[in-house]
């Protein structure tokens, strides 16, 4: 349920300011939310300085840049480097993102870029927040091919215009930015399944292959699940792959009314 | 915009009892009436019925933008900002015009 004060535990202190690097000439500061779970202290927000001409121009480039050159306890994901495998999904500058696809300059603050975990998550540690509910709620949507037909000899064929039906569905990296970004999700996420899960769900939903429509349809149908979409749109916004969730959740909601009529 | 939706939502209920109060007044009797039309009419009441009529509307207009959006339309990007701005400046536009016509006939 609703809770309007942090718990006094995860109230936010300041913390280090790390030296800036010698002789740069351009300068950006990081200020990053920093938490131990092996300490039992407070978070903090550390205050970094990045030398931006040894730099690379994405906010990953510069969390890197801090932990090899400042300070190597600094922990985040990440993988890919390219925006595909969705590991360092974060809080940048009060809008949620890949580290790797945002550019220091796309950040809203001039000379300043304010770092923190995906909202409203459990924090493992620094900026690693505890997915384990996010793919237990893709995990619920059942995300496979679902058949009650013998299966062909080959594949199972698609046609050309069936699966332009999965553009924009298909796409999903689950980072969990726009489900992270959702006032309903945040609010009600341990009942709402959140727009990262009922995209995909809607994926499996139009797939011209799958057979288990009805059943999919049957296991959202409540009043928690799928319905506390409320069109705030948020998560549209936050997509760092340009999809949109919302729409995918306004087809779902047609589908329901459609299999009444 | 969207707890925009939700704070004039809010605020809507505490314009039904505005509505509540000044019907009992007129049930009360002539006196009573004379009173809440007193009220109404000085200029913090007409503020505050301004400031109402605006409530109103733009979650009027808010449930019409809503209603676009449970019909499968304006999910783009662009139609987003478009319907984002259009409410406001519609319900705007609306409370202007209802008090211009009140206040002028």
């Amino acid at each position: 349920m609703a809770e309007f004060n942090l718990p006094q535990n995860s109230r936010l202190t300041e913390g280090k300011a790390w030296p800036k690097p010698a002789g740069a000439s351009k300068v950006t500061e990081f200020k990053i939310y920093r938490w131990d779970p092996d300490t039992g202290a407070n978070p903090r927000t550390d205050t970094y300085y990045v030398d931006r001409e040894d730099c690379g121009p994405m906010v990953l480039d510069a969390l890197i840049w801090i932990k090899n050159k400042v300070d190597p306890t600094l922990t985040f994901r990440r993988s890919c480097r390219e925006g595909i495998c969705g590991s360092c999904a974060m809080n940048m500058d009060g809008k949620n993102g890949l580290a790797c696809t945002t550019g220091i300059d796309e950040c809203g603050g001039k000379d300043k870029v304010a770092i923190y975990p995906l909202p409203h998550m459990p924090v493992v540690k620094d900026l690693v927040p505890d997915l384990t509910r996010f793919y237990a709620q893709h995990a619920s949507i059942e995300p496979w091919l679902k058949t009650t037909t013998p299966a062909p000899e080959k594949e199972w064929s698609q046609g050309r215009e069936d699966r332009e039906k999965l553009d924009g569905l298909y796409e999903c990296i689950l980072c969990a930015c726009c489900s992270t970004s959702c006032p309903s999700y945040w609010w009600n996420g341990d009942r709402y399944l959140g727009p990262a899960a009922l995209l995909q769900a809607y994926r499996w939903l139009i797939d011209s292959r799958d057979e288990a429509t009805g059943e999919r349809l049957d296991n959202l149908e409540d009043p928690f699940r799928l319905y506390r979409c409320h069109t705030i749109m948020n998560c549209a916004n936050a997509c760092p792959k340009g999809l949109n969730p919302a729409k995918a959740i306004a087809e779902v909601k047609k589908m329901m009314v459609a299999r009444q009529l | 915009m969207s707890i925009a939706h939700r704070a004039t939502g809010v605020a809507l209920y505490g314009g039904t009892l505005l509505i509540a109060l000044w019907l009992i007044a007129a049930a009360s009797g002539p006196a009573a009436y004379e009173t809440a039309q007193a009220v109404a009419g000085s200029l913090l009441g007409r503020l505050v019925l301004f400031g109402y009529t605006f409530v109103l509307l733009h979650h009027m207009v808010g449930g019409v933008r809503h209603f676009v959006w449970d019909l499968g339309h304006g999910y783009s990007p662009q139609a987003r900002m478009n319907l984002a701005k259009y409410s406001v400046v519609v319900s705007g536009g609306l409370t202007l015009l209802v008090w211009i016509v009140a206040l002028t006939r």
